[in-house]
């Protein structure tokens, strides 16, 4: 190396220590959401020092490295721009795109490396392309199911794990061999296909009220194997970048996966969608209490405090603006509006809050789980919106129940509890809740967007 | 430098960093953890800087279309993520009053 491509050097990984330093401050300002906005800037600041550093190397061929930037771009801006409602077939997406870069990228490398590849080398790159071509098709089936492309229904076969079992043992196996004996060129591609089939089959039994718990795991997965990618070419940003968002992915998983009482070695093996559907159906009709839309109205207006708990039905009904004309003629009338958000409630970690925010309810209204869940009893009405079994008591007190462990937000316990639904067939998991057999239970029957309008136009407010 | 002692500091990285992530995510409040999913996908889309390399150095036909695909997949990663997450930041609002004078000092 000369002495001038030798300094040069220095400053590149320089920029890189900066870039990293400013990667990890982003995230330290997410904690909040009044400096969260610093964090996006730091995280573009450290993306610019460290693109910018690579195209310091020399001899680069510039042309095309700008046309596939430019051409990046025109992909992603749309994908910015999608609707509040599609951010989590969005952030499914995303994670497939991630990891098909690493996979691409480990192997072009292993091609042009192998046979002169250390045991060690191989070992890593085994593990970024499998980990990588598992969340590519992991991600994009998820995103399917998330954009109903794909039937969301969990499909479940007899022997599913056994197969998933089998399918990954063979391509540890190739791993195995190709570690040993790198100059097996042609074994590559199969590894990469076995994978790339164990993502499709790790996705297959999977239901919506899963996929919170399976979004976040995949953005674990594609971070780790970024991390391995940056083992493989020695790079230590890429090491840190890669070490951040699996760490990131695997504590939303462990967050997800305690709220749904589910163990997280369960969870990281991909036996999730076990759920079983119990013979609902066929019960007995119980008696459940109705209300119109005007009752509704009178009680709520008459209320001192009230909680919404919005859950995925709220999202499918567009509901979310009419919802916050609620929160506005209730709070015009003097009625304190807070929101209870359980942490699966929707499609991913969060989603609740973004479509809320997006409606322009304040931030300092939704209230996590555990800081609400004492407050019901002094609640005179919880108003549930599209949400089910966040909200069965069976949870609690039914020992045979599939969801029994499972935290919940205890709307039972206020004074009245007002549940807005369709009908009264079971939620996605198929468990019947005998929150609407209560005494102290209304059933709003309807769509969550026509009925909240309802109950807005009684109470005077709004412009429908 | 010898291959094992880059091992090892490339482990040391790996390990300190994941430290650091556990840390500083865990203060993440729950209200932002979607937009938090979107951020990190951002800036782990940084594997484009292995992508640009393979790109520029032309080493091969595969490397170079690969790399390619690689650049425009996490480039529209980096984009899209800042994009989208910019704009979830920004529809959250407190409720208490906020004069506009102290809103634009803050910036």
């Amino acid at each position: 190396m000369t002495p001038e491509g030798g300094s040069i050097q220095v400053v590149i990984e320089l920029l890189y220590l900066i870039a990293s330093v400013l990667f990890i401050l982003s995230l330290k300002w997410m904690s909040s959401p009044t400096t969260a906005r610093h964090g996006i800037w730091a995280g573009e600041a450290g993306m610019v020092l460290a693109i910018g550093g690579t195209l310091l190397n020399h001899g680069m061929d510039y042309r095309l490295i700008a046309t596939a930037l430019v051409l990046g771009t025109i992909i992603g801006v749309p994908l910015g721009r999608v609707a509040m409602t599609a951010v989590p077939q969005r952030t499914a997406l995303s994670h497939a795109f991630g990891a098909l870069c690493v996979t691409l990228v480990g192997s072009a490398e292993f091609y042009l490396r192998s046979p002169n590849i250390s045991r060690f080398m191989m070992a890593v790159l085994s593990l970024e392309v499998i980990l990588g071509g598992l969340t590519v098709t992991g991600s994009l089936m998820a995103a399917g199911k998330l954009q109903e492309v794909l039937p969301q229904r969990p499909l479940t076969y007899k022997g599913q794990n056994f197969v998933n079992f089998l399918l990954l043992l063979g391509a540890l196996a190739i791993a195995i061999t190709l570690v040993l004996h790198p100059e097996s060129r042609s074994l590559f591609p199969f590894m990469i296909l076995i994978a790339l089939a164990f993502g499709v089959l790790l996705i297959i039994p999977i239901g919506g009220a899963d996929m919170p718990t399976v979004i976040s795991l995949l953005n674990g997965y594609a971070g780790l194997s970024a991390a391995a990618m940056g083992f493989v070419l020695n790079s230590k940003l890429l090491i840190i970048a890669g070490a951040l968002d699996g760490s990131s992915g695997l504590i939303l998983s462990i967050i997800m996966s305690k709220a749904m009482n589910r163990s997280f070695t369960n969870v990281l093996f991909g036996a999730f969608g076990q759920v079983q559907i119990s013979a609902a159906a066929g019960e007995e009709a119980r008696p459940v209490r109705s209300a119109t839309p005007e009752e509704a109205a009178a009680i709520l207006s008459a209320a001192n405090r009230v909680i919404v708990v919005p859950g995925y039905g709220m999202a499918v009904a567009q509901a979310q603006h009419k919802v916050r004309e609620l929160y506005d003629a209730l709070t015009k009338r003097g009625v304190d509006v807070r929101f209870a958000i359980h942490p699966v409630a929707g499609r991913m970690p969060g989603h609740m809050n973004v479509l809320l925010a997006e409606a322009d309810i304040p931030y300092d209204r939704l209230i996590e789980m555990e800081e609400i869940n004492g407050d019901f009893p002094q609640t005179d009405v919880a108003l549930v919106i599209g949400a089910n079994d966040v909200t069965n008591p069976a949870a609690r007190s039914d020992a045979s129940s599939p969801i029994y462990g499972m935290p919940i937000l205890d709307v039972d316990k206020a004074h009245t509890v007002m549940v807005i639904k369709r009908s009264m067939n079971p939620g996605f998991a198929g468990i019947d809740n005998p929150l609407y057999y209560l005494d102290n239970t209304l059933m709003l029957f309807g769509d969550a967007k026509a009925f909240v309008g309802s109950i807005v136009r009684e109470l005077g407010g709004g412009h429908s | 430098m010898n291959s094992s002692s880059t091992l090892i500091n490339a482990l040391f990285i790996f390990v300190l960093a994941g430290f650091i992530g556990f840390e500083v995510i865990r203060r993440v409040s729950p209200l932002l953890h979607t937009p938090l999913m979107s951020l990190t996908n951002a800036l782990d889309a940084i594997a484009v800087v292995g992508a640009i390399v393979l790109v520029g150095e032309h080493k091969s036909h595969l490397s170079t279309v690969f790399g390619f695909i690689a650049v425009v997949a996490a480039t529209s990663n980096i984009v899209g993520g800042f994009v989208i997450t910019d704009r979830m930041l920004k529809m959250f609002k407190s409720s208490r009053p906020q004069n506009p004078a102290a809103k634009s000092a803050a910036k």
